[in-house]
C-alpha cells in the first residue's frame, strides 16, 4: 500500500526506534504534523526551534540514543542553526527534519524559504534535501546511520512540503551501505602494540580522555585499564563522568580551569594517552608547551582529530571502547612487561597525590554566599546522582569543578561551541529521556534568559526540571576577564535581570529565592522534592572568579590560583 | 609546497559546494579545481591544486576524506604522474606581429582556433612549465584576454585511481 511522505516519516521513525521528537509547527510542517495525530510517538512542542534542537541534544546526551527534532521552513529552520552547531562541535547524534517550500518553488525566494542545507553545511555531519518521495525512507535510514556511527554528529534532512504529501510504496530498508562512508572502528593492531610498549616503559603516564569515552560507552574499559596499570586520569569538560569523580586515580579536569594536579601532571608527564579527546585549545593551553616531556598516543575515531593541534607519536584511528579492550587484553597477557607496572609508576602517583593534597580545588569562604558552595551542596544532597546540565559561563566551570560526576552521561554541557541557552532545553530533553531522574540545570542569570521561554514547555508537560540560577548580576565569565585583563572596566557585562521567582510563577512553575548560606540545604531539599518545574534564584557573590585559571595563550603550568 | 589532489566523489548535487566550503571554512587555499564525470557516470573526478606545509596537507586530505560524499582521496605528489592544463588567449595581431605569433604557436604546438583582422585566438595545452614558457613569449606581443582551465592529472604507468571493491576510507 502506498503511503504519503508524512506517513513514511512516521513509519521510518518507528522503525528507527524513536520514541520522542522535539518539534515546532509551521505552514511547511502541516502535512507531517497532521500525520502525527493519534500516533504513539511522544511529541514535545517547545517554544523556540533552537530549544527543539538543544532538547533533542540533551535527550541524546543523557540516553545515548539519536535525538530527533522537526521544524518548519525558513525561520523555523534558521532558528535551529545554533542548536545544530552545538551538537556538531560536541559530536552528538541528531537527526533534524526541517521542512522546505514546495520543490517547484525552491530557489525562487518563496515565502519562508531558506537554503537550510546550504546554511548548515559547515555544521552538520551530513545533510539531505529530499526531492522525491521515493527516496525518503532510504534517506532517513542513511541519516540515522550517519548520525550515530563513526564520530557521531547531527544530520539534517530537508523535506519540501509537496514531498510530504506525495505517495510512494513504503518499505523501510533493513540495511545501509554507503560506499563512500566506512568508519574505522578497530584500531591498527601494530599501533596498539607499539602503544602498549610505550606504556610499559613509561614512568609518568597520564590518561587524558574526552567525550569519545562517553559516546562509545567505554567508561568501564577506561576504569579497568587505569586501575590495572595504575595510570592517573584527567578528563576534558566533555569527558567528565568518564571515570568516577571520586576515584583515587582521578585528577579532575585539565585545561584553562583545570585542577593544579591535572595541569601539572600533563606538564611533567612522559607519556600522554589521549582517548576520544581532540586537544582543544581550552584543554591544552599554549600548544608549544603542552606536555613538553611526553610522547603522545592518540586514540580517536576521527582521523582529522589526530595531529591537528598537537603532533602525536602513535596515532590510532578507532573506537575507544574497541581499542581499550585490546589494550586490556595485551596488559593481561603480557605479564612480563607489566609485572613491575605499579612499582614503576608509584613515585609518580605519589607525586600527583601530593599535588592533589597541597592544591585542591578551593575558594575563599566569606560571609557572602558562594556559588561553589551551592554546587557542593547540590552534589552532596543528590549524592552525585543527578543529571546535571549547564549553561555557559563561570557557573559551568564551577559545576565541572565542584560537582562530583560518578557516571557517564550525567554532565550535559556545551563544550565545543559554548552555547549560552543550552542547559535549560537540554534539561528538558534529559528529563523526557529519564522522567524519574532528578535533572538540574546549573545556570547563570545571563544564560537562562537565552531560552527562558521554555518555562512554558516544562509547565505544559509537567517536566520537573530544576534550574538553579547562580545569580551574580553579571555576565560573570567575561566580567572575570575584564577584572583580570581589562582593569575592571565592566563594559556590557553588568546586566539587570527580572525577578526570576515571579517569572517562574507567572509561567506556572515554582520559584524559590535563596540568599543565605544557612538556607541552602533547606531550599534545595524542598525544591528537589517538589516534583514540579522549579527555578531557584540564588544570590551569589557578584565578583567571584573561577580558579585555577590559565590565561589564554599561556602554558598549562602558568596557573593563577585562588 | 604545492600538491595536486584527486578526489573521486559521488556524482550528486551539492558535493562541489561541500568541498569548496571545506576549503574556505578552514582557510585552505585552492589554486585550481576541475570537476567532471568520470568513466563511471555515478562518480565525478575532482582535481584540486592546493598549497600548504605537511601538517596542513595532512589535514586537507583527512578532512576531504571525512566528507560523506567523497569516495577516495589521492595525493599525486606521492607518485609519478602527468598533469595538463589548457589555456586560450586572444592576442593582438597586426602586420608586424602576425608572423611571430604563428611561429611561437607552432613551436609550442598550439592551435589557432579563431582569427579576426586584429587578433588571433590561440589554444594551447600542456603542463605548467610549457604554458608558462608560451605565455612569457606571447605576452610582449599583447594579450587581450586569457582563460585557463585548472589542472587535470593522472598517474603514470599501469596505476589507476579507482574505487576499490569494499573500499575502506580513513584508516591510519
Ligand atoms: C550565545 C552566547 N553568547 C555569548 C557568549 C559569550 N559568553 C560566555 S560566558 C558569558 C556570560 C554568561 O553569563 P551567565 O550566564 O550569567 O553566567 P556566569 O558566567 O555569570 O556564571 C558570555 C556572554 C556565549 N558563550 N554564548
Amino acid at each position: 500500500m502506498k503511503k504519503t511522505g508524512a506517513q513514511i516519516i512516521i513509519e521510518s521513525l518507528k522503525a528507527e526506534g524513536v520514541k520522542t521528537i522535539f518539534c515546532y509547527p509551521g505552514g511547511a510542517t502541516l502535512n507531517i504534523t497532521d500525520a502525527f495525530t493519534n500516533t504513539d510517538l511522544q511529541q514535545i512542542v517547545v517554544r523556540h526551534e533552537q530549544a527543539a534542537v538543544h532538547a533533542a541534544d540533551g535527550y541524546s546526551r543523557a540516553s545515548g540514543k539519536v535525538g530527533v527534532s522537526l521544524v518548519t521552513s525558513g525561520p523555523g529552520a534558521t532558528n535551529t542553526v545554533t542548536g545544530i552547531a552545538t551538537a556538531y562541535m560536541d559530536s552528538i547524534p541528531l537527526v533534524i527534519f526541517s521542512c522546505q517550500v514546495n520543490t517547484a518553488l525552491i530557489g525562487n525566494d518563496a515565502f519562508q524559504e531558506a537554503d537550510i542545507v546550504g546554511i548548515t553545511r559547515p555544521c552538520t555531519k551530513h545533510s539531505y534535501l529530499v526531492k522525491d518521495v521515493k527516496n525518503l525512507a532510504q534517506t532517513i535510514k542513511e541519516a540515522f546511520h550517519i548520525a550515530r556511527s563513526g564520530r557521531p554528529g547531527p544530520v539534517l534532512v530537508d523535506i519540501p512540503k509537496d514531498v510530504s504529501a506525495s505517495l510512494a510504496e513504503f518499505k523501510y530498508p533493513d540495511k545501509v551501505n554507503i560506499r563512500s562512508y566506512q568508519p574505522t572502528y578497530t584500531g591498527h593492531p601494530g599501533q596498539i602494540k607499539k602503544a602498549m610498549r610505550l606504556i610499559a616503559n613509561s614512568k609518568r603516564p597520564v590518561l587524558y580522555t574526552g567525550g569519545g569515552i562517553i559516546s562509545s560507552g567505554a567508561a568501564g574499559e577506561l576504569l579497568h585499564l587505569a586501575e590495572k596499570l595504575s595510570i592517573p586520569v584527567t578528563n576534558t569538560l566533555m569527558g567528565l563522568g568518564g571515570i568516577p569523580g571520586n576515584h583515587p586515580l582521578f585528577l579532575g579536569m585539565l585545561g584553562m580551569h583545570g585542577t593544579y594536579a591535572a595541569n601539572m601532571a600533563i606538564t611533567e608527564s612522559d607519556l600522554i594517552i589521549a582517548m576520544g579527546a581532540r586537544f582543544d585549545d581550552r584543554a591544552t593551553g599554549k600548544t608549544d608547551e603542552f606536555a613538553p616531556h611526553a610522547k603522545i598516543i592518540h586514540v580517536d575515531i576521527d582521523p582529522t582529530s589526530i595531529s591537528k593541534n598537537i603532533k602525536v607519536d602513535i596515532p590510532i584511528v578507532g573506537d575507544t571502547k574497541n581499542v581499550l579492550t585490546k589494550m586490556i587484553e595485551i596488559a593481561e597477557e603480557d605479564n612480563e612487561a607489566f609485572k613491575q607496572q605499579h612499582k614503576r609508576v608509584s613515585e609518580w602517583v605519589d607525586k600527583i597525590n601530593t599535588w592533589k593534597k597541597d592544591y585542591p580545588l578551593t575558594y575563599q569562604k566569606s560571609g557572602i554566599l558562594k556559588p561553589q558552595y551551592v554546587i557542593e551542596r547540590i552534589c552532596e544532597l543528590t549524592k552525585g546522582k543527578a543529571i546535571i546540565t549547564t549553561e555557559v559561563g563561570q557557573h559551568q566551570m564551577w559545576a565541572a569543578q565542584f560537582y562530583t560526576f560518578l557516571k557517564p552521561r550525567t554532565m550535559l554541557t556545551s563544550g565545543g561551541l559554548g552555547t549560552m541557552g543550552f542547559g535549560f532545553p537540554a534539561a528538558i530533553g534529559a528529563q523526557v529521556a529519564y522522567p524519574k531522574s532528578l535533572v538540574i540545570d546549573i545556570a547563570g542569570d545571563g544564560s537562562i534568559q537565552m531560552n527562558i521561554q521554555e518555562l512554558a514547555t516544562v509547565v505544559q508537560y509537567n517536566l520537573p526540571v530544576k534550574v538553579v540560577i547562580l545569580n551574580n548580576g553579571f555576565l560573570g565569565m567575561p566580567r572575570q576577564w575584564q577584572e583580570l585583563f581589562y582593569e575592571k572596566r565592566y563594559t556590557w557585562t553588568h546586566l539587570s535581570s527580572p525577578d526570576f521567582v515571579k517569572v517562574a510563577e507567572a509561567y506556572g512553575a515554582v520559584g524559590y529565592r535563596l540568599e543565605e548560606e544557612k538556607d541552602v540545604d533547606k531550599v534545595l531539599k524542598e525544591a528537589f522534592r517538589n516534583n514540579r518545574p522549579t527555578f531557584i534564584d540564588v544570590s551569589v557573590n557578584p565578583e567571584e572568579c573561577v580558579y585555577p585559571m590559565v590565561p589564554a595563550g599561556a602554558s598549562l603550568k602558568e596557573m593563577l590560583l585562588v | 609546497m604545492r600538491h595536486t589532489i584527486s578526489l573521486l566523489v559521488e556524482n550528486e548535487f551539492g558535493v562541489l559546494a561541500r568541498v569548496a566550503n571545506l576549503f574556505s571554512g578552514r582557510g585552505f587555499n585552492i589554486e585550481s579545481l576541475c570537476v567532471a564525470e568520470s568513466l563511471d557516470p555515478t562518480i565525478s573526478t575532482m582535481t584540486i591544486v592546493t598549497r600548504g606545509n605537511d601538517a596542513i596537507l595532512e589535514q586537507i586530505l583527512k578532512q576531504l576524506n571525512k566528507l560523506i560524499n567523497v569516495i577516495k582521496v589521492t595525493d599525486f605528489n606521492e607518485m609519478d604522474y602527468v598533469s595538463r592544463e589548457m589555456v586560450i588567449v586572444k592576442v593582438h595581431a597586426d602586420d608586424k606581429t602576425r608572423e611571430e605569433i604563428l611561429r611561437i604557436t607552432e613551436i609550442f604546438r598550439g592551435k589557432i582556433i579563431d582569427v579576426s583582422s586584429k587578433s588571433y585566438t590561440i589554444m594551447i595545452n600542456g603542463d605548467e612549465e610549457k604554458l608558462k614558457g608560451f605565455l612569457n613569449l606571447i605576452k610582449p606581443l599583447g594579450i587581450k584576454e586569457l582563460v585557463r582551465t585548472g589542472t587535470i592529472a593522472m598517474a603514470r604507468g599501469e596505476r589507476t585511481i579507482k574505487m576499490k571493491e569494499n573500499h575502506i576510507k580513513g584508516g591510519e
